[in-house]
C-alpha cells in the first residue's frame, strides 16, 4: 500500500515516494524516506516487505559504492540497474529471495541522458520513461500516460507529479500526508518539498 | 650466486631480485616485436611473427593478435602457450562483466584483472610466472581509446605508443622521436594527439622496418590490427595478408630507405 512512481525527461528524473510505513492497521512512521542514493547521479526507490527493503537496498548501496572505490569510477545508471536485477534474480532462485519493488533512475554523465528502470520483485526489468509500482499505479500510470511527452521540462514534470498526487488523493482509500520528491540531474540528487512543486 | 635464489619464483635474492620473474622478462625480450600506436581516432597494433617456414600452414590465422572482447584487442609477446591461458581468462572476465552489468568492461579493469592473475604467479609458490607481455588496445565510453602494456610481474602502464618484444628499446626510442604529441589539449579524457590513423599505420611500418632484422617486410612475417569507432561502437579489424601487403606497399617510402 505504498505510493511509488517516477518520471524522466531528457536530462532529469523525478522520483516520488510516500513517507508512511504501515504495519497491519497502524501507521508506524510518517517521515520515512524510501529512496537510496547509490551514486551521486543514481537514485533508487524501494517498496515491499519492510525488512527486505532496507536489507536489500543497503546491500546494493554498499556494493555499488564498493565498485566506485575499487575502480575510481562509478557505475552508470544502466549498469547499476542491471547489476541490481542480477542480484535480485540470483536471490529469487535461492532460499532467501527479497520481496522488493524498485525504480532505478539516474543521469549518465557519459551520454548526458537520464534513464529510468522499472524492476519488480520477480526481477523483471524494463527501461521506461515513467513508471509506478503497487496499487497507486492504477491511478498514476493513466495520468502520466496522458500527460507525458519525451521533451518535457522539469516544470512540466512537476506539473505531472502534482496531477498524479491529486489523482491518488481523490481515488486512493489511504490518504498520504506527505511525499519524498527527489530530482536527479547533471548536478546530482536533490530533494524538493511538496510546497515547492 | 644467482643459482641459489632462482629456482623458486617466490624467493628474493640478497640483492632484492626475483630471478624467475626477471628471466621471464628476458624471455619476452627475445620474442617477436609488438607495436601499439594511439591516434586520435583509433589504435594500430602491429606484430612480428618469428620463425616462419614455408612448410608451415598459413591458414591458422592470427597468432600474435587476439580479440579479448568487442572493445579490446591485444598483441602478445612471449610464450604463445602461456598467452593462450591468459587470453582465455580475459575473455571470460570480459563476458562475466557483460553478464553482470550489461555493458562492455572498462579497458583498465580488464587489464588490471589480468595483471592480478599474473602477479599471483610471482608470489604463490611452486609455479612459474607467465612468460607473456601484452599490448592491450581498447576503447570505453569514459576514457576513449587506451593502450596498455603489461609484463610478467603484473605491472601495467598506459601509453600513447609502446613496444614489447625483441628490440623494444630501439623501437621505443624511434616512437618517442616520431610520435606527434599534442600537449595543448586540456581535455583529460580526450586522446591528446594530432596523429591520424594513417599516421599511426605509417609510424608502425617505419618502426617495424627499423627493428625487424630482415631484408624485406612481408605479410608472412607481420600481423596488423586496428581498433576504431564505427557508428559510436568499437570496431576491431584484423588485417588479412592481402591487406597487410597493400599497407606495406602504401608506406613503401618509409620502409625502403632503411633497407639500403
Amino acid at each position: 500500500m505504498d505510493a511509488q512512481f517516477a518520471i524522466i525527461g531528457k536530462s532529469f528524473a523525478i522520483s516520488v515516494t510516500d513517507k508512511s510505513v504501515a504495519h497491519s492497521i497502524v501507521k508506524m512512521k510518517h517521515n520515512a524516506d524510501k529512496t537510496y542514493e547509490l551514486t551521486p547521479h543514481t537514485l533508487m526507490s524501494v517498496t515491499g516487505v519492510p525488512g527486505d527493503t532496507s536489507n536489500f537496498s543497503e546491500y546494493i548501496q554498499g556494493n555499488v559504492r564498493l565498485y566506485g572505490i575499487r575502480n575510481s569510477q562509478n557505475l552508470s545508471p544502466s549498469e547499476t540497474a542491471n547489476f541490481i536485477r542480477g542480484e535480485l534474480a540470483n536471490a529469487l532462485r535461492s532460499r532467501r529471495p527479497h520481496q522488493v519493488n524498485l525504480l532505478v533512475m539516474g543521469y549518465d554523465k557519459n551520454t548526458n541522458e537520464s534513464s529510468l528502470y522499472w524492476i519488480d520483485y520477480l526481477s523483471a526489468i524494463t527501461k521506461v520513461p515513467f513508471a509506478a509500482h503497487g496499487h497507486c499505479s492504477y491511478f498514476v500510470l493513466s495520468v502520466m500516460d496522458r500527460e507525458y511527452k519525451p521533451d518535457i521540462t522539469l516544470e512540466q514534470g512537476f506539473d505531472i507529479i502534482k496531477k498524479c498526487i491529486a489523482a491518488v488523493k481523490m481515488r486512493f482509500p489511504i490518504n498520504f500526508t506527505d511525499y519524498t520528491i527527489k530530482v536527479v540531474d547533471s548536478n546530482g540528487i536533490r530533494e524538493v518539498s511538496m510546497a515547492d512543486l | 650466486m644467482a643459482r641459489r635464489y632462482d629456482s623458486r619464483t617466490t624467493i628474493f635474492s640478497p640483492e632484492g631480485h626475483l630471478y624467475q620473474v626477471e628471466y621471464a622478462m628476458k624471455a619476452i625480450s627475445h620474442a617477436g616485436t609488438v607495436i601499439g600506436v594511439l591516434s586520435k581516432d583509433g589504435i594500430v597494433l602491429a606484430a612480428e611473427r618469428q620463425a616462419t617456414s614455408n612448410l608451415l600452414e598459413q591458414s591458422i590465422g592470427s597468432e600474435k593478435i587476439y580479440e579479448m572482447n568487442d572493445n579490446v584487442v591485444a598483441g602478445v609477446a612471449g610464450l604463445t602457450a602461456d598467452a593462450n591461458i591468459l587470453i582465455n581468462q580475459s575473455r571470460l572476465i570480459a563476458q562475466r562483466y557483460l553478464q553482470r552489468y550489461d555493458s562492455p568492461i572498462p579497458v583498465e579493469q580488464l587489464v588490471r584483472k589480468l595483471c592480478d592473475m599474473k602477479q599471483g604467479y610471482t608470489q604463490f609458490g611452486g609455479l612459474r610466472p607467465f612468460g607473456v607481455s601484452f599490448l592491450c588496445a581498447g576503447w570505453d565510453a569514459t576514457f576513449g581509446f587506451q593502450l596498455y602494456q603489461s609484463d610478467p610481474a603484473g605491472n601495467y602502464s598506459s601509453w600513447k605508443a609502446a613496444c614489447i618484444g625483441e628490440n623494444s628499446g630501439n623501437a621505443q626510442s624511434i616512437l618517442k622521436q616520431e610520435y606527434k604529441d599534442d600537449s595543448n589539449t586540456e581535455l583529460p579524457n580526450a586522446t591528446s594527439t594530432s596523429m591520424s590513423m594513417d599516421d599511426a599505420l605509417k609510424l608502425s611500418c617505419l618502426v617495424l622496418s627499423k627493428t625487424i632484422d630482415t631484408a624485406k617486410l612481408t605479410s608472412e612475417k607481420l600481423e596488423f590490427a586496428t581498433l576504431t569507432l564505427k557508428a559510436g561502437k568499437p570496431h576491431i579489424h584484423v588485417y588479412s595478408s592481402e591487406e597487410i601487403d597493400s599497407v606495406l606497399k602504401e608506406h613503401e617510402a618509409v620502409i625502403k630507405p632503411s633497407s639500403d
